[in-house]
Formats: C-alpha cells, structure tokens, sequence
C-alpha cells in the first residue's frame, strides 16, 4: 500500500426512498472505489434500512438500487459496518439485511463476510480513526 | 432528441449516444452502434457485451472498468480479462463503449 | 368531522408523527406513507406510541411503500390496516379534512 492511501468511511444515516441522499451516498462510493483508497461503509439510525433484503418497489414506481450495494465486494469494499443499537431500536436483526460479500483473492477467492456488528461505541471510534468521514 | 434507427425503429438516445430506455435494446442495436462507431462486431465482443448485460440484470449498475477487468479475468480467463485486450475490442474504452452497445447507461464513475 | 392525518418521515428521524399523534383526536385515520411506514412495523422503540393510538384511531400504512424498504404485511403491528394506492384514494375521498405533517 502507497502511503497516499488514506482511510476513507462512507456514514449513511438516511432511509433509502423518501430522499435521495442514500442513493446519492452509494453513488459516490461507488465512484471512490476508482481512487485505490481504503473505504469502508458504516449504517446507523435509518441508514440501516437501505440495505433491508427483499426490497420490491413494482408498487412504488421507485428505482430498486438495493442490489447494487451486493456489487460492492466487487469494487473492493468490504468493510461494511452496522450499528446494532440502530437495529434493535428498529425491531431489526442482521437476519432482515441482504448478506453482502466479497471473493478474497488472497485466499483462493474464497466468500467472506462484508458485514461487521458493532455497538455505538465501536462505531464512534473507527470514526476517530479515519482520515476523512463523509456523512449523509 | 438523437434517435438511432434500428431495423426501421428509431430509438431515443442521449447526447452521447447512448440508449435512453434500456428497454428499447436487441443485439441489432449493438450491430447498428458498431457500425457507427467502425469496430468489426465479432464473438470476443459478444461475449463481453453479453457479461455486461448478465451484470447490469444483477446489480442494476454498469460495472466500472476495473471490476469488468477482474470479473472478465474470473470468467473468461486472464487472456481476456486485462485491459489490453478489452482496449482492442473496445478501442473508446471498455466501459464506455461496450456499455453503450449493450445499451446500458455510462459506467458509474466513469468520466 | 374525522380527520386524515398524514405522515411521511421515519419516526426515528423526526418529530412529526410525534406531533400527529398528539394532535389527532379519536376516531380519526393516521396514515404511514413513504419513510413513516417504518413506524408500523413491531419490535420497534416507537411500538407502545402505535399501540397506543390503534385503540382509538384507525392507523393505516401504504402496502407498496412498505414492501419498496424490503417489508411485508406480516411484519408490521397487529391492528394497522395496509392499503394501496386506491385505498389510498378512497381515504382522501371519505375525509373532508385532509392534513399532511411535513
């Protein structure tokens, strides 16, 4: 790793849908993953429900781009951490998210887990570790 | 609005050429682009545009050309899965080009 | 006359189903739409307040709003009637007052 790298953590707090700034944060982070830094991805309060599994919009009309945050394995990024006070304030368990992945390559492209539980308190301070935070 | 005439339908593209419905596409489309664009269609393209659109139906995004680099490497092989060769196929870029022929929108982070 | 409140912010968000359900008065129709449909669903830290107002208000939520942020029917408090959009409709038709909380 070039010492230019730094660390980068995408904080999402909104619900997907009734505004546009989940779809606004994916796309960014998206974008980022061309720089070669060190990105990782955190949801709390309502950001959690942008990465609800089942997410079926016929009804509403609405773009479904939730099978897009799968593709972030692809695109390097897989550190992807949910705050769990979030869920539980929200009747919410891991088991209501998409289970996102990605292929290691250093280790024969085996599956590996994406996602990573953590409290309030664990979240607060990867936050302090980061070179920069981008929150919506 | 630009419109590309395809087996006497005309369907709407953007300033840049590419498809504005998605659902509007069928291999013609592609045919009819290469033309315009002067690359010889072959089956190397087809399989690349074929990935694409099998990407696209998945994650509903383009991929961006890295991850088409490394995903054409697991599937096709490293002969064709480095940028190289996707340039030789795609002489205006493997993402933008081969995105617009398989009709899907500019990949995300592509400038 | 009865009147239909609606609300469209996720509960966990904002003050504005707070607000309607202190303002509305019995017998009148709560609406979830768009990111208030969250506040339905059970288990939740805004659960009791819907409980609460399901004894004496009729509380609805959008269906296909609810199914668009990857729920269905089955996870959401006994008690709150799923609509769609005719439904919809037809409330805004039966009620002369209309009030939406920003």
């Amino acid at each position: 790793m070039s010492e230019n790298i730094k660390k980068f953590m995408f904080v999402n707090t909104k619900a997907p849908y009734g505004t546009v700034y989940a779809l606004e944060s994916l796309e960014v982070v998206l974008i980022s993953a061309a720089f070669d830094q060190d990105v990782s991805l955190a949801f709390c309060d309502d950001g959690v429900f942008q990465i609800t599994d089942n997410q079926k919009t016929d009804g509403s009309g609405m773009k479904n781009f939730s099978a897009a945050y799968k593709a972030l394995g692809d695109y390097d990024i897989n550190k992807i951490y949910i705050e769990k006070e979030s869920l539980e304030e929200r009747g919410l368990t891991l088991d209501n998210l998409m289970k996102l992945t990605y292929e290691d390559e250093d280790d024969d492209w085996a599956e590996k887990d994406s996602i990573h539980l953590v409290t309030r308190a664990e979240l607060a301070d990867l936050m302090d570790k980061q070179d920069v935070t981008i929150s919506s | 609005m630009a419109t590309i005439s395809v087996e006497g339908k005309d369907l709407e593209v953007d300033e840049e050429g590419y498809l504005v419905n998605l659902d509007d596409w069928f291999p013609e489309v592609a045919t009819a682009m290469a033309v315009i664009d002067e690359v010889e269609m072959g089956d190397d393209h087809w399989d690349i545009i074929n990935f694409l659109r099998e990407y696209y139906e998945e994650y509903q995004i383009a991929p961006a050309v890295r991850v088409l680099t490394k995903a054409v490497a697991k599937k096709l092989g490293k002969e064709k899965g480095n940028s190289k060769y996707l340039y030789q196929l795609f002489p205006y870029g493997p993402g933008k080009q081969a995105c617009k022929f398989a009709g899907l929108p500019k990949p995300t982070g592509c400038v | 006359m009865a009147k239909l409140h609606i609300v469209n912010k996720s509960p966990f968000e904002r003050s504005s189903l707070d607000s309607c359900l202190s303002k509305s008065t019995e017998g009148s129709t709560i609406l979830l739409i768009e990111d208030a449909v969250v506040g339905a669903l059970k288990g939740t830290v805004v659960a009791d307040k819907l409980t609460a107002a399901i004894a004496n208000k009729n509380v609805c939520v959008l269906g296909s709003d609810l199914n668009t942020r990857g729920f269905t029917e089955a996870e959401i408090l006994d008690g709150i009637k799923t609509v769609d959009y005719a439904g919809f409709v037809d409330l805004v038709a039966e009620h002369s007052n209309v009030q939406s909380w920003l």
